[in-house]
């Protein structure tokens, strides 16, 4: 039994049956198939999480953002700047708590650079309904790459617990059709 | 080695297989066990993040 | 010796020396456990019907204050003090070995319960609701990390006296041979324990300092990588324990034995090799580290961890098969599951605890640690959604049947309401299913982790979830009652029969096989001409096919999101 100590003295030289050594092979197999789809779809998928990143300090993130904002504002939301960045450029969303700060408009089938950074705590950048999770630290910026491909109104959760009034974190992202 | 003292006289003299003795042995298991994540996760890991360049200005 | 005969006793049932210490020892731990489990599923309760947009009973503060606590007494309090309980009883009790130091495993015990008090108190406070995870720049009080470290190093010793044990048992020669494998079995979970709560004090310390102000700074980013060698890695603990637990009650109930002692225990060496780099799951959509390392550490180098698990998978059930055809049970595939010992709490809960771990939260942990697809669940209700398949329907289920057969054989009480034993396992398993099923079903549209309130009637921007989100988290209540049910009726049947049950005199009957196997074939069968599992095959290829299929499903989902690099 498995509570007494094994029968046979030298265990390792009793042979496997062929049903558990198929098994393995299967198991092991699967694994190799499972290993080579992360590997493959970075060589070939279009949805990788990008690993540029950069060590930044809060107030020059800050600076950074009010750059872009005083730059390409088209309008405000209840108090919140709508920036309209052009294509292709740097665009930079601020987390704190508890608001995701400006608010942004992509243009559809248009790709941006969009940094991801934090003022204070850490947040989760969570659009919706889309549905894409994104750590968001403080002190580091993170640039992905991203291609807008549907015209609608996104939301941005934030997902990371951030203080009690984290349930309130919701920023937009609008894609407008050109 | 432990297995050479078998008082009984048994056919069963043979060695004990490699493998039988390194499961046999919980504080090699605990060394190999406690060192592949530490050096594969942990000092991989913290050597990418100490790696991480500053953001250009 | 002359005193050995006041130091132990002898199992009536099953014919093993008994250390007294390591029994009173293993007591007092077990209790502890229960107490906690008790204390953090209420709050547990309270948080679930809190994310009921319908019923939403707690106010917001609470309910972090609760999640905090839930997560804390649960996650850690109730499955360590449980884990301690196990590893002493797989040493000192099945090797017929005295227990090392049992000073110090006393001591163990205190700290343990003083860290856990600790925490408790400090979190009841109000300003320490950090969540369990507590990732800086978020702070907590000094004492909430305090009682961790107390805690973790008192886990830690009372893994120092299971080696110790081992030394000793080995020295005394109690046992021939190798160690059995359920002992083996606890020996990769303290291994595994051992690198947890080490990592746990090497980030936990610095935390402590920065909270009194004598570090100025605790990257967030590098306490989230070594946080999480400690936060994963003890679920690692869990699913080693609980994996020996199924071998024991397998063995218990029905003299089942492994089919082959050399893949089960290459299986476990492949968790004590692979099994840690999964606190990687953590990680995936962090900045920062490369790909490399992600693709590497999730993937528990190629997947060696989980083809551990896969082949436990098979030799688990497999062992109960063998030993059912050789009881007779032979027409068909299944008449050997379809007349096991269902009645039986401690089988009822193995075996239910065993199908739910691997559909459920085997299944959906790979595929939520797979990289690319990480994305679609990060910090969504489907990472809790899984781990409540993998911690509660696998470990705590798995904990709660071996307690039917731990009651008598331990504390020498009988079962006070059988009855109530044989439904709860039932009661429990179906709350808990449905609990994981609707999280991951609400996380599958977004609906984030550790949120008070997704109809955002507070913020001053809005976003609409889906009906279909809202169904997801009232079922999820539901489930959630059922399990406290379930959980309750566990609680107070273990809580009555340990403070009024009868005492146990001679043989145990519930934990005695059925039908006994005659001694000529316990002493073949797992030997390579008597192993026939056809039924235990085709379990497994229906694993396999659901996995594969959710598998790409999954893939299918991701490609339908904005391209990004």
């Amino acid at each position: 039994m498995a509570i007494s100590p094994p029968r046979e003295r030298l265990w390792w030289k009793q042979p496997i049956h062929r049903v558990e050594l198929i098994w393995i092979l299967v198991a092991f197999l699967w694994g190799i198939v499972m290993f080579g789809m992360m590997v493959y779809w970075h060589a070939f998928g279009k949805h990788n999480l990008s690993n540029e990143t950069y060590k930044v300090a809060p107030n020059e993130y800050y600076a950074k953002t009010e750059a872009m904002v005083s730059k390409y504002t088209v309008r405000e939301e209840k108090g919140i700047p709508v920036v309209h960045p052009p294509p292709g450029s740097d665009v930079y969303l601020m987390a704190r708590v508890w608001a995701w700060y400006p608010s942004l408009e992509f243009e559809q089938g248009q790709t941006y650079r969009l940094h991801l950074s934090s003022i204070d705590l850490q947040h989760g950048f969570s659009l919706q309904p889309m549905n894409i999770n994104i750590q968001v630290h403080p002190g580091y910026e993170h640039v992905l790459t991203v291609t807008a491909d549907q015209a609608r109104e996104y939301s941005i959760i934030c997902n990371e617990f951030c203080g009690f009034g984290h349930h309130t974190m919701v920023g937009k992202l609008y894609v407008v059709a050109k | 080695m432990a297995d050479s003292a078998e008082p009984t006289g048994t056919p069963t003299q043979e060695r004990v297989p490699f493998m039988q003795r390194l499961l046999d042995n919980p504080f090699l298991l605990l060394f190999i066990g406690v060192t592949i994540p530490t050096v594969l996760y942990l000092v991989w890991g913290i050597m990418e993040l100490v790696q991480i360049p500053v953001a250009p200005r | 010796m002359a005193t050995a005969a006041e130091t132990f006793r002898i199992c009536p049932t099953t014919g093993l020396k008994i250390h007294l210490s390591a029994q009173t020892l293993i007591k007092a731990n077990a209790v502890a456990a229960v107490v906690f489990l008790l204390f953090g599923g209420l709050l547990g309760l309270s948080v679930a019907l809190t994310r009921w947009p319908a019923v939403h009973i707690l106010p917001a503060n609470w309910f972090y204050l609760a999640l905090t606590a839930h997560g804390f007494n649960v996650l850690l309090c109730w499955i360590i003090f449980f884990e301690v309980a196990i590893l002493y009883f797989a040493s000192a009790v099945l090797l017929n070995s005295r227990l090392a130091a049992p000073r110090a495993a006393w001591v163990a015990f205190a700290l343990m319960v003083i860290g856990a008090v600790m925490t408790n108190v400090v979190v009841l406070q109000g300003d320490s609701s950090v969540m369990f995870t507590s990732y800086p720049p978020l702070r907590a009080q000094p004492g909430f990390y305090l009682g961790l470290i107390l805690f973790a190093v008192g886990a830690l010793t009372a893994v120092g006296c299971f080696f110790g044990t081992l030394v000793i048992a080995k020295e005394e020669k109690t046992y021939e041979g190798s160690v059995p494998l359920v002992t083996f079995g606890a020996i990769t979970a303290a291994i595994i324990a051992v690198f947890t709560l080490a990592s746990g004090a090497i980030i936990l310390i610095p935390t402590f300092l920065w909270s009194v102000g004598l570090v100025s700074n605790i990257d967030p980013l590098m306490y989230k990588l070594v946080w999480w060698a400690m936060g994963h890695s003890s679920q690692q603990i869990n699913v080693s324990a609980h994996v020996a637990v199924w071998y024991a009650i397998a063995a218990m109930t029905l003299g089942a034995k492994p089919i082959s002692e050399k893949v089960s225990r290459t299986a476990f060496l492949l968790y004590i090799l692979f099994l840690q780099l999964a606190s990687a799951h953590h990680l995936l959509v962090e900045p920062g580290l490369s790909s490399e390392w992600k693709v590497f550490n999730t993937s528990y180098a190629m997947y060696l961890a989980v083809l551990g698990s896969m082949i436990h998978g098979m030799t688990v059930p497999g062992a109960v098969e063998t030993a059912q055809r050789e009881r007779g049970y032979t027409k068909g595939l299944f008449e050997w599951l379809r007349k096991a010992p269902w009645g039986n709490p401690a089988f009822a809960g193995f075996f239910l605890s065993l199908v739910l771990f691997g559909f459920l939260g085997g299944i959906s942990g790979v595929v939520m640690g797979t990289e690319q697809i990480n994305l679609l669940m990060h910090n969504t209700l489907y990472a809790p959604g899984h781990f409540h398949a993998t911690v509660v329907a696998g470990t705590t289920l798995a904990f709660m049947a071996i307690t039917y057969l731990v009651v008598p054989l331990i504390f020498q009480k009988e079962i006070m309401f059988p009855r109530m034993a044989q439904w709860q396992p039932y009661i429990f398993a179906i709350g808990i299913a449905g609990i994981s099923v609707f999280m991951m079903g609400a996380g599958t549209l977004g609906v984030p982790r550790r949120h008070w309130d997704i109809t955002f009637s507070d913020a001053l921007l809005h976003y609409d979830y889906p009906p279909a989100a809202y169904l997801m988290l009232a079922l999820n209540g539901l489930s959630a009652i059922a399990a406290a049910l379930g959980g309750a009726m566990y609680i107070i049947n273990v809580v009555a029969s340990v403070s009024f049950g009868k005492s146990v005199k001679g043989a145990v009957r519930q934990a005695q096989p059925a039908t006994p196997l005659p001694a000529a074939v316990v002493g073949q069968y797992g030997s390579v001409a008597h192993v026939r599992i056809p039924g235990t095959v085709v379990l497994v290829t229906v694993f396999l096919v659901s996995f594969v299929l959710y598998y790409f499903v999954n893939w299918k989902y991701l490609s339908e999101v904005w391209p990004m690099r």
